[in-house]
């Protein structure tokens, strides 16, 4: 038998299969010179700015070593914000894993063939279009002249609306400047990054598993609770970890539905825009990374990763 | 009733839309047996076996455990565990919670469970693994944890789905003695499938052996191998070789298919032979403990298989011989 010719090209080819170090580095050079050196780069800036402070008379920013920006972060009223975006995240992030659940579950165990893609179809929809737009279309959806109010009115439960918004602290006008429309908003747009890491993971979990746990004499509620539910955890987590982070980042829902007081994501907006106070915004946005590292680190403790 | 079946499958069909599994199965597995479900992949073994756990349930006909009609019964309500082909450990678990897990829903106390987890795991030679997971075990070792798992909550009849498949053949040899030994221990009806002729007949009490669906023959390893139903059986257990019923009518008498075992055949010299048995060697393999010849009689092919030592012409036409009883004439066609 005779060998193939050699092409050109080919001692690239020859070089990188000899050395399979070398292709992931050159694989890896680009996302780590971004990952890295801007991003991570970019946080170290952040971090240190948030040791600075901003002088009083001059307004601006003293290059020297303080904690005074962290001592104004934890003032009454910059706690509140704090307490309020993190009570929002953790009710959006429940909530999503309550709504989430049965869909990819479904999606997981029953869909097959076109009804697979229509299930994808119809998670990734609402993401073909702008976050504005969708925000605002709820905005309408919500307000006090907006098709709920109508709707309730039709079924004559205008009083449970009433009701409702007449719960104190979360309640409001309408629902559209009440917390309960900016939860509702929240929930509705980041509903796919729970569903499709939660479908992801409900879907690695073997069928015969299942079977096994029924034969061992497991019924279906036990199944779900011994077995199922621990090996999709991970997936629950992924799923909690966008839901919980983009809920304490974003700015701009709880902008246009809801109440006018702050979330952090609106808070470091205002700090570094109008106020310029770059430390303070910074600051600021050390908040959600602190409590993102606690709560990956919480769940790691609570054996959230041990089925990976 | 008084339970004389420990499973019984009546006129049980089941089929995946335009596929019969199974078609008008009958089958009763008695109490104490080592019954093993013996066919090729897609012949319905597994699915019947499934149908016995509860996991698929049939579209028509009954299936009853112990006298008990357990039709439309889930899985979990029935007196049978299951040794699933790929174990279908929890991966979760530690071994020990893995064993206990059946007792753990029956709310068995934890210390309770662990002390039977232990006992069960040492009946499978596995004591002091309890605290390993099961990605730490080998194929072998996860295979006896499956096994612990299932007889833990003492079942009435353990399934095991092709429970050596997966093994190395040394392992899957020393598995048989344990398995056959384990079962006489436990006085625990088995009913295995397998599509290894040679495991079902080493193994099994009695075998049934299936086809596209059906089954073709029920009866001990001595009977579905030296007295073959039909071609097919005769064919799959230990592939015998199949002569026609011309040739049958002049040896025997009667007009039918018969099977002939390749080591019941002898090579003799060709002069005085039946000119119908006289042929040439095509090919020849050495097996260690034998050495196995393929003939050829003026377009049928015979295999022979002779022990080590034996002097075995090498070239020109050899004819072949064996006792009238060695030939067996089968009842059916496949």
């Amino acid at each position: 038998m005779t060998r193939p010719p050699r092409r050109p090209g080919g001692s690239l080819a020859d070089a990188l299969w000899r050395r399979p170090g070398l292709l992931a580095a050159l694989l890896l050079a680009l996302p780590v010179l971004w990952l890295v050196v801007v991003y991570l780069g970019s946080l170290a800036a952040l971090l240190v700015q948030s040791f600075y402070a901003l002088d009083d008379f001059s307004g601006l920013v003293v290059e020297e070593f303080t904690l005074a920006t962290y001592a104004q972060l934890f003032t009454a009223a910059n706690l509140a914000i704090i307490q309020r975006t993190v009570l929002m995240a953790a009710a959006v992030t429940l909530a999503s894993a309550v709504v989430a659940f049965p869909i990819a579950y479904v999606a997981a165990r029953y869909a097959r063939g076109w009804r697979k893609a229509a299930f994808y179809l119809a998670v990734m929809l609402p993401l073909w279009s702008s976050y504005l737009v969708k925000v605002y279309a709820w905005k309408l959806i919500l307000a006090k002249e907006g098709i709920l109010t109508w709707a309730f009115a039709k079924v004559g439960l205008t009083p449970l609306l009433e009701a409702v918004l007449a719960i104190p602290g979360i309640g409001g006008n309408s629902l559209s400047v009440s917390y309960i429309g900016t939860f509702l908003v929240f929930l509705y747009v980041w509903l796919p990054y729970m569903i499709l890491p939660m479908q992801a993971a409900l879907e690695r979990v073997p069928t015969n598993l299942l079977d096994a746990s029924a034969d061992l004499g497991a019924r279906p509620g036990e199944t779900f609770r011994h077995v199922i539910l621990p090996l999709a955890l991970p997936g629950v987590v992924a799923g909690s970890i966008f839901t919980f982070s983009l809920t304490l980042g974003d700015y701009i829902i709880p902008q246009i539905v809801g109440s006018s007081r702050l979330f952090i994501g609106q808070a470091v907006y205002t700090q570094q825009g109008t106020a310029g106070n770059v430390p303070l915004a910074a600051a600021f946005t050390m908040v959600p990374i602190a409590i993102m590292g606690l709560y990956l680190w919480g769940a790691k403790r609570a054996g959230a990763f041990d089925a990976l | 009733m008084p339970a004389s079946t420990a499973v019984s499958l009546s006129k049980v069909s089941r089929v995946f839309g335009p596929v019969t599994a199974l078609d008008g199965i009958d089958l009763d597995v008695r109490p104490g047996e080592f019954f093993a479900m013996l066919g090729p992949s897609g012949s319905g073994k597994t699915t019947c076996l499934r149908l016995v756990a509860g996991f698929e349930q049939p579209s028509s006909g009954r299936v009853a455990i112990f006298g008990e009609d357990v039709t439309g019964v889930p899985p979990y309500r029935r007196a049978v565990n299951t040794v699933f082909q790929d174990y279908a450990l929890f991966p979760h678990f530690d071994v020990r919670d893995n064993v206990a897990y059946p007792l753990m829903l029956r709310k068995v106390s934890k210390a309770e469970r662990h002390a039977a987890a232990e006992a069960a795991l040492e009946m499978v030679r596995l004591s002091g693994y309890g605290a390993r997971r099961p990605a730490q075990l080998s194929g072998g070792q996860r295979q006896r944890v499956a096994l612990a798992r299932a007889i833990v909550a003492r079942p009435k009849v353990l399934l095991l789905d092709e429970p050596l498949g997966a093994l190395d053949l040394k392992l899957r040899e020393s598995m048989q003695e344990e398995l056959k030994s384990l079962q006489r221990a436990l006085g625990l009806t088995f009913v295995f499938v397998t599509h290894d002729q040679g495991e079902a007949l080493s193994m099994a009490d009695r075998i049934a052996v299936f086809s596209a669906g059906r089954i073709e023959q029920v009866g001990s390893p001595e009977d579905v191998y030296r007295r073959p139903a039909n071609r097919f059986v005769a064919d799959f257990v230990g592939s015998a070789n199949i002569l026609p019923p011309g040739l049958v009518a002049r040896l025997a008498g009667e007009r039918r298919w018969a099977s002939l075992r390749p080591e019941d055949v002898r090579l003799v010299a060709c002069e005085g032979a039946d000119p119908a048995l006289v042929g040439r060697i095509t090919a020849r393999s050495y097996l260690g403990a034998s050495t196995r010849l393929a003939l050829d009689l003026g377009g049928l092919s015979v295999h022979v298989v002779r022990p080590a030592g034996e002097l075995l012409p090498t070239e020109g036409p050899v004819a072949i011989a064996f006792e009238r009883e060695a030939l067996h004439l089968m009842e059916r066609e496949a």
